[in-house]
């Protein structure tokens, strides 16, 4: 390969021979002009990973409450108890949310002032009892470790009892950004923090529950600081392994106003595809259409992105925060995206076991 | 191919139909946008993106000509046809011109009812009134449709506009410059020649024109080939072309809707710009059209070749009967192309810097 940036020679050269990248290499992938360049060596790795594949799943969100006991900067959907538009979904409720045509349920909220512990445990149990083919994916690290700071429940408890209900794998959000200055300027000091995000996973990973790890991006975060999230991330690959994908989450803007817009698709083609070139123990890299949007999320499938995450029926989260996509992409908008660029759509379940491939 | 396509790009050798081919059909989407890049960055080494302040109204809807795509004119005589006087089109561009537009893109149908006088009258009185306005107005087949109804020949029309003041020509109407596509879409247009043949007449008279291309309908790949090559070989002969424009079909409420029922997606699109930027080695800019792919592949598509974002498009008509609405001003287009990691520059019709934004 020929680049227009001579830096990327070198680095080119270790990608092609399966070496690992460095910090300084991370760092040149941030600041180099030759954005296709970076993008060209992501798609190396990403088509010699999985060829034309790209994975997507049909699942819904459910968001139990957002009631949130947290008050982080970046957040345009938490209410207080009391507040216009604060909610709490019973445990009925959720389990009408998920259907059979289901292969994954993700179950993300607030950090409820008092729901109890068992309440989640009941709502794992109850979910599974239903619709036992579906795959549960629940709870961030942040929350496991709130059922601590609110309850004192040890994480290896909390996770040992919701598998025994049914919890099959979990999300990776509530990483934000592993950097105590932005932890502090944000205002996420109330969450786990990285050492204590970190340890929840590998707890998880011990017990066999696989993970993701998300890095919001395109706020006031540094390329460094985005380079530093993810090699913390790669070190506890190589430590517990059971990370399935990493998803970059694309700061919006609408709700609350860290910068005036949201990153441009440059920055989010360079970020996704440097995901892939420093994370070489991860299995896959996900351009998580909801906050790219469909264009970028479909461009993305050439710098490196293997996944597009799925048909999402409810997405409150990132809706609230003003994210513009619609919500409840179905499958064909899904396969469009795929397709447009020229990739083979692979349908998945939570656990990436392949459900159907469409030749 | 790869190698090959390289070698040639970098020492500035014509690609050829068979290498075009493998752009278009075969080759890794970043690989040729990497070397579109090296093109474009060949021919203008500066990290800048220009612009124009332009509008882009109608003078008519009627129109004879039937075309499958087009969902914005009606017949002669339907209740929804409409035609603006002289004074009417001119209260546009007195508009345009007080918000700061350069660029008037004046089109409309083809409509028989209008005489000569009529499109004179607009060239030479928006000149007169407004010398800040550059009238890019009328396409081939309205230059067609005016010869015809003054029973006079083409060349003729456009000494008339040249005389009323009229220097740069727009490039719509090119659709896909292949006999198999044109007789399909729109049989009452003529085939490639009844657009190229105004063209090269009216770069032979001196004026300045783009050359367009809509895609995505029912073209192959030999069909872009066609037209790649046609205006590749036209623009060999007196180098009036200043940009190539390509944007996919939108099919919303037109005759090809039944068949089509989506626009092509952002790496198509990116895809053509790419081997638009190799393949015409003698256009001088290549547009990224914001307006019809969208603002997010608009930006990404100055990695791949393009070297120019088009325009304000104050008022647009044709794309909004098909559904298909898109809305910018000056300081958005200044800050998406500064994201893209260029340097703004605020263009006229012909290409000629007014205003840097460093």
């Amino acid at each position: 390969m020929r680049f227009m940036d001579a830096r990327l020679e070198p680095i080119w050269k270790r990608v092609h021979a399966g070496a690992r990248l460095g910090r300084e290499d991370a760092l040149t992938l941030f600041e180099t002009d030759d954005l296709l360049g970076v993008g060209r060596l992501a798609d190396h790795v990403k088509s010699r990973r999985e060829g034309d594949r790209v994975y997507f799943v049909i699942n819904r969100h459910i968001t139990p409450t957002n009631l949130c006991v947290l008050s982080c900067s970046f957040c345009g959907f938490a209410r207080k108890r009391g507040e216009a538009g604060a909610y709490e979904h019973t445990i009925e409720d959720m389990v009408g949310m998920v259907k059979d045509d289901m292969r994954e349920v993700h179950i993300v909220g607030g950090h409820h002032p008092d729901w109890p512990f068992e309440y989640y445990e009941r709502m794992i149990a109850a979910i599974h009892a239903a619709r036992p083919e579906v795959q549960i994916k629940a709870f961030t690290a942040a929350e496991i470790d709130y059922f601590w700071r609110r309850w004192k429940l040890e994480p290896v408890e909390a996770l040992t009892r919701l598998k025994a209900a049914g919890l099959q794998s979990m999300p990776g959000g509530g990483a934000e950004i592993f950097s105590p200055r932005l932890a502090r300027l944000l205002k996420y000091t109330g969450k786990a923090d990285p050492d204590r995000w970190c340890e929840i996973h590998g707890l998880a990973h011990g017990l066999g529950i696989r993970t993701n790890a998300t890095m919001l991006y395109g706020h006031v975060e540094t390329p460094a600081e985005r380079v530093d999230h993810m090699l913390r991330l790669r070190a506890q690959q190589d430590a517990s392994g059971g990370f399935q994908t990493f998803v970059p989450l694309a700061y919006q803007t609408a709700a609350t106003k860290l910068v005036p817009r949201q990153t441009p698709p440059a920055d989010s083609l360079r970020t996704i595809a440097v995901g892939r070139l420093l994370l070489d123990n991860f299995p896959h890299v996900e351009a998580y259409w909801v906050t790219l949007g469909e264009e970028t999320a479909s461009i993305a499938l050439h710098f490196g992105a293997d996944d597009v995450n799925g048909t999402l029926e409810d997405e409150r989260i990132q809706h609230l925060s003003g994210a513009v996509t619609p919500a409840g992409l179905a499958r064909e908008q899904l396969f469009r995206m795929i397709r447009d660029a020229g990739k083979v759509p692979v349908e998945r379940d939570a656990l990436y076991n392949v459900v159907q491939v469409y030749a | 191919m790869l190698e090959q396509v390289r070698d040639k790009v970098r020492h500035g050798k014509r690609l050829d139909r068979e290498e075009g081919r493998w752009l278009l059909a075969e080759a890794p989407l970043l690989e040729a946008g990497a070397l579109a890049g090296e093109a474009r960055f060949a021919r203008r080494p500066e990290r800048v993106v220009t612009f124009v302040i332009d509008t882009n109204p109608n003078y008519t809807n009627v129109c004879i000509t039937d075309c499958q795509f087009c969902a914005f004119y009606r017949k002669p005589g339907d209740p929804e046809a409409w035609t603006l006087t002289v004074d009417e089109v001119l209260a546009k561009i007195e508009l345009a011109a007080s918000r700061g537009v350069t660029t008037v893109l004046l089109q409309g149908g083809h409509n028989p009812a209008l005489p000569l006088d009529y499109y004179l009258a607009l060239v030479r009185e928006t000149r007169r009134r407004f010398p800040q306005v550059t009238p890019h107005f009328f396409t081939a087949s309205e230059i067609r449709t005016m010869a015809q109804v003054a029973g006079i020949g083409y060349e003729d029309v456009l000494d008339r506009l040249w005389e009323a003041g009229q220097r740069t020509i727009p490039g719509g109407g090119a659709e896909v410059l292949s006999e198999r596509v044109r007789t399909r879409i729109e049989p009452k247009k003529g085939g490639p020649e009844a657009w190229l043949s105004v063209h090269r007449a009216a770069h032979r008279r001196g004026f300045k024109s783009t050359a367009t291309m809509m895609y995505g309908h029912v073209e192959q790949v030999d069909d872009l080939l066609d037209h790649l090559d046609a205006v590749r070989t036209l623009q060999d002969e007196h180098g009036g072309f200043t940009a190539f424009v390509p944007w996919s079909f939108k099919p919303g409420n037109t005759l090809l809707e039944k068949w089509i029922k989506r626009y092509k997606g952002p790496s198509a699109y990116l895809r053509m710009l790419a081997v638009s930027r190799l393949y015409l080695d003698n256009f001088p800019h290549i547009q990224a059209s914001w307006f019809s792919e969208g603002k997010q592949a608009g930006q990404v598509a100055l990695h791949f070749g393009a070297d120019d974002w088009g325009g304000t498009l104050f008022e647009e008509n044709v794309h909004r009967a098909a559904d298909y609405v898109n809305t910018i001003s000056v300081e958005e287009i200044v800050t998406l192309i500064r994201e893209a990691g260029f340097t703004p520059a605020q263009r006229t019709t012909e290409y000629d810097i007014l205003q840097t934004y460093q």
